[in-house]
């Protein structure tokens, strides 16, 4: 397809500020000199893959995505960061690791075999009979998936009993 | 008027501007009720002289005056993140009302997420307060921050869970479809349908988790740790002055209003009242039913004192979560059951 025909359509100027800002977002994550701020640029990542949920037609990932990640988890983070150091501007420690070019040529080579098994399989097929609504993911999950899912929870439930584990202190010792 | 109305953003830019107008109208009436109640329980003045009666126009004046002030930004502050946190807790707040059904046309988008949608808009505020507690490189704003935060995590549990029951019993997650599941018939006595809003069709224990979580995710007493004056100056809001001071103080009495409606929808029946057409009382409605909860809320701020930070986790952690799962539990049994 020529880019002119590409870019004529809204839908994909869309994507592409949205891709954009998630891509510049998620550099800024790994090379912030302040631990904030890569938490913070990480939110808005986060809300970019939601919104690309949200052009997919997946409202439900989406808002899970919002709800679990950017409510919770990034919370925790920043919880987490502020009750043991908070710098304002730059951050004393630094921040970067010896072994990052490994790291990087890894992130990259995980990113190309991705990119590329997802375009080798699909191409440009439409998906018909995508499973997308609440009530169609509540019923898939309960009949079809419902070992996995309870497995997972299975799994969870072993992490959750684990932290306390290592959280908890016994009064014995 | 009809071929502006057709153009998409032409619509969308009306809808905006409509949605935020009345949702700080109706912040600032909520504002001058708490003057006027809190000066009414506590046996004294009040605003008395803006505007001639009653000090109508009292936070009128005092937004004005808000307005006047300097933005003042702290030297030490990060101030790209400390400019952009109250942006975002009062988007998150606004976000809310996009679902909120004033009619069964009224509303902006009748999502089919639509409390899922709200519980997740809502949570993002709690990313603005830790922001605006961490760049003001103050101590008291930090400490207030890291109080906001462990509180909203630990009530946003609980929030979630009581409203799981009230989605179990109505089988539907669009706020309008709750709303039209309270309008059927719960039972027939001889011939009359009696109709019921949730509270009083069992969810009543959902009802009391629910308006405890909520008090604690809007900071209001008996939950005001975070900005607790004796002991945090202002918490997260110690350094925001002028206008940011504005959009936070807006945002509390905004979120007010907005969880208000979503706890009148879920638990009171919304825009629906026995005997009057939908369509045309519903915002009357709806809004009467907001003004109620926020008296109450308005009531337990000046009436209760505030509790202790380790009491506020054991409510939540060793009462609520348990208590919300065992209606979720009960509920899933009678709708399977009955």
């Amino acid at each position: 397809m020529e880019f002119a025909d590409w870019i004529s359509d809204a839908r994909n100027i869309v994507f592409l500020v949205i891709s954009l800002a998630m891509v510049g977002s998620a550099i800024r994550v790994v090379t912030s000199p302040n631990v904030v701020h890569a938490a913070l640029m990480l939110v808005v990542a986060l809300a970019g893959s939601a919104a690309l949920f949200l052009m997919l037609g997946a409202p439900f990932v989406a808002w899970t995505i919002v709800l679990v990640y950017i409510g919770a988890v990034i919370v925790l983070f920043l919880f987490g960061i502020m009750i043991t150091r908070a710098p304002t501007g730059r951050d004393s420690v630094r921040l970067d690791h010896e072994r990052r070019w490994p790291a990087a040529i890894i992130a990259l080579a995980t990113f190309v075999t991705i990119a590329w098994a997802t375009t080798v399989a699909f191409e440009d097929a439409l998906i018909s009979e995508g499973v997308t609504t609440a009530d169609d993911l509540g019923s898939v999950l309960f009949s079809r998936y419902v070992i996995p899912f309870e497995v997972v929870s299975f799994v969870l439930l072993a992490a959750l009993i684990g932290g306390i584990v290592l959280a908890r202190k016994d009064p014995d010792q | 008027m009809i071929a502006v109305l057709d153009n998409f953003w032409a619509l969308l830019g009306l809808k905006v501007l409509a949605a935020t107008g009345v949702i700080l109208t109706v912040a600032l009436v909520i504002i001058f009720a708490e003057l006027k109640i809190s000066a009414h329980m506590q046996s004294r003045v009040g605003p008395y002289f803006a505007g001639g009666r009653y000090g109508w126009a009292q936070p009128l004046a005092d937004a004005v005056k808000f307005l006047q002030k300097e933005d003042l930004v702290p030297r030490d502050a990060d101030r790209p993140v400390f400019k952009m946190a109250p942006m975002v807790v009062l988007a998150g707040t606004l976000a809310v009302f996009v679902i909120v059904p004033f009619s069964p046309d009224l509303v902006v988008r009748n999502l089919d997420l639509g409390v899922f949608y709200a519980l997740a808009a809502g949570s993002i505020g709690t990313v603005g307060v830790l922001m605006a507690g961490w760049s003001s490189a103050n101590k008291y704003s930090l400490m207030g921050g890291l109080r906001a935060a462990a509180q909203l995590i630990a009530y946003e549990l609980p929030l979630v869970l009581a409203v799981v029951g009230v989605v179990i019993a109505s089988g539907t997650m669009s706020m309008v479809g709750i709303v039209e599941a309270q309008a059927e018939p719960f039972f027939h006595l001889g011939d009359t349908a009696i109709r019921l809003p949730y509270v009083f069709q069992g969810q009543i224990v959902g009802f009391a988790i629910f308006m405890i979580a909520m008090l604690a995710e809007l900071s209001r007493t008996p939950f005001d740790m975070p900005i607790a004056e004796s002991e945090l100056v202002m918490g997260y809001l110690t350094e925001y002055s002028g206008i940011r001071f504005t959009m936070f103080f807006l945002g509390e009495y905004a979120g007010i209003v907005a969880m208000s409606a979503i706890a009148s929808t879920l638990f009171l029946g919304g825009y629906y009242f026995p005997g009057l057409d939908s369509a045309t009382f519903g915002p009357v409605v709806l809004l009467a039913k907001i003004g109620l909860l926020a008296f109450v809320m308005i009531w337990f701020r000046w009436t209760f004192p505030r509790f202790r930070e380790d009491q506020l986790q054991s409510i939540a952690w060793r009462w609520l979560v348990p208590l919300s799962l065992v209606n979720i539990a009960v509920t899933a049994t009678f709708k399977v059951v009955f």
